[in-house]
């Protein structure tokens, strides 16, 4: 059998100038269930799916609430999404203390940035396998950034990861041009909307979705349920339309990932 | 213990001088008093932004030692910094400033710190240095605009910090406030805060025997900070109470 001879560490370039464990991490952000965040301007909304593991569990948590004005979906290690949580919570905090001020939105994204970076370059650690989409608002005006485990981050109107996430992102794609001008009601719809997406014909429910928010004059904060599920009711789009056109080919996992576990 | 054997050294250069673990040395009692001083500094909000006045004087002591200190610095875009107290400790001051101003620039996000970021983080220096029973040993005022607020306030050496309209320092508590409560008013015009400044400061010239006839005014808009040129202020010593100071003070000194 062929074996790959340059995956075995984070740092070993192969030939092709690829760095294979990086990759790999980048990887289980596509195998974790869904997470997307969209934005106007004065809104974040991140929306999430929820797989629960079996029958009788409940789901993971997939949106963590970092300060008043910041907030964060992940997809792919959850437990790894915790840890990167927490980090950010601190940091948060800490300028809270010293300035009395919150810390700017983009300056967060940096910092965890350069943290995923040094896992990239350093034999003895591992990459983080989690992507992270941070909705937050400061004197710039809301921002939606997305950080993936290479160290890499990018700011987005609209963006979609985690499994099939492909068709979110194709229905994102259609209709970001108005975006800018939501309101929140709309943007929470079109998350909504973008969630049914990466479903492929199950039935929504506010059971299998989070959706969170943050804007002017509102707090980063989970919407509760109930008001999830009128919202699903209101546009009809519980049960199931004429399944979206696979791109492709069909998604084969209809369990959970192994991350998600 | 090594300090304890010290304490007869130190009562010879200072009697009743007492080592102790936090103050093993003589000289890191130097620590605990102030040498070179500068006295009040006053600022107040007026239409367009703040404006801080302070003379430049540095007291040794009693001794008015030197004549030209600023103690008037622009901190960063958007913020102004008055100190009196310890010159030294002003500098060092300065140089935790000019590092944090640096940092911040180097982000290179757009993101600044405004005067309500840098009030609070000397807010945290000065609590943090008292906490250590080696307090820097001045009275800071922070003046400042950003995104069209103004902003003004202070910091004591105990890292006592407060927000208001007009705010003094030392003398300028005692004398100048008095003053900037009866005649301060909102959206007043340059030239009126100015006038005011200088009443309070010819006040604490003669009343404050630290103080010098050599000021400077800084202003801070949105358009960023002007500091003014040293000047003196036109006095008259003819008052019958300058003529006969302890008339109707009989009996006291």
């Amino acid at each position: 059998m062929f074996r790959n001879q340059y995956d075995t560490d984070v740092t070993t370039w192969s030939p092709a100038g690829r760095l294979f464990q990086v990759e790999y991490a980048m990887e289980a952000v596509k195998q974790g269930s869904a997470a997307i965040g969209l934005r106007s301007a004065t809104h974040v909304v991140l929306a999430t799916v929820n797989k629960a593991t079996s029958e009788l569990s409940s789901h993971q948590k997939k949106i963590f609430k970092v300060d008043d004005h910041i907030g964060v979906a992940i997809a792919g290690l959850t437990a790894d999404g915790r840890v990167l949580s927490r980090y950010l919570r601190n940091e948060c905090i800490n300028h809270s203390f010293v300035y009395e001020s919150p810390l700017p939105v983009a300056r967060l994204v940096v910092q965890l940035a350069d943290k995923a970076q040094v896992c990239t370059q350093r034999s003895w650690k591992r990459p983080y396998g989690v992507g992270l989409l941070v909705a937050g608002l400061d004197e710039n005006g809301a921002h939606l950034y997305y950080n993936c485990p290479s160290g890499n981050y990018f700011e987005y109107q609209a963006f979609a990861i985690g499994s099939r996430s492909q068709a979110a992102k194709t229905y994102l794609e259609r209709r970001f041009d108005n975006f800018e001008k939501y309101s929140r009601e709309e943007l929470i719809k079109d998350g909504i909307f973008a969630v049914k997406e990466t479903l492929q014909g199950e039935k929504l429910t506010n059971s299998i979705c989070t959706v969170a928010i943050v804007g002017v004059g509102e707090p980063f904060h989970i919407i509760d349920p109930q008001t999830v599920q009128q919202v699903i009711e209101s546009f009809d789009i519980g049960e199931e339309a004429p399944a979206a056109v696979e791109e492709g080919g069909p998604a084969p996992e209809a369990e959970a990932a192994p991350m998600d576990i | 213990m090594e300090w304890a054997k010290d304490n007869i050294r130190a009562n010879a250069i200072a009697p009743g001088l007492i080592l102790t673990p936090l103050a093993k040395t003589v000289s890191d009692f130097h620590r605990w008093n102030p040498y070179v001083t500068g006295t009040s500094v006053l600022g107040l909000k007026y239409k367009d932004g703040i404006i801080l006045a302070a003379d430049m004087g540095g007291s040794y002591g009693s001794t008015l030692r030197y004549k030209s200190v600023e103690r008037l610095k622009p901190i960063g875009k958007h913020t102004i910094l008055g100190a009196s107290g310890e010159i030294s400790d002003f500098q060092e001051i300065l140089r935790y400033l000019d590092e944090l101003i640096i940092y911040d620039l180097m982000w290179d996000d757009g993101n600044s710190l405004g005067p309500k970021e840098v009030h609070s983080y000397l807010n945290r220096v000065m609590y943090n240095r008292r906490n250590k029973f080696n307090p820097l040993w001045n009275s800071l005022v922070v003046g400042g605009v950003k995104n069209g607020q103004k902003y003004l306030g202070m910091v004591g050496m105990i890292g006592t910090h407060y927000e208001d309209n007009h705010v003094a320092t030392g003398f300028g508590n005692h004398l100048a406030r008095p003053i900037m409560r009866a005649e301060w008013h909102e959206d007043m015009s340059f030239e009126d805060a100015v006038k005011l400044l200088e009443k309070c400061l010819l006040v604490l010239l003669y009343r404050d025997r630290s103080a010098i006839n050599k000021f400077q005014i800084a202003k801070i808009t949105k358009d960023g900070v002007t500091i003014s040129e040293p000047y003196a202020l036109k006095t008259f010593w003819g008052f019958s109470a300058f003529q006969n100071p302890s008339k109707g003070a009989e009996g006291s000194w």
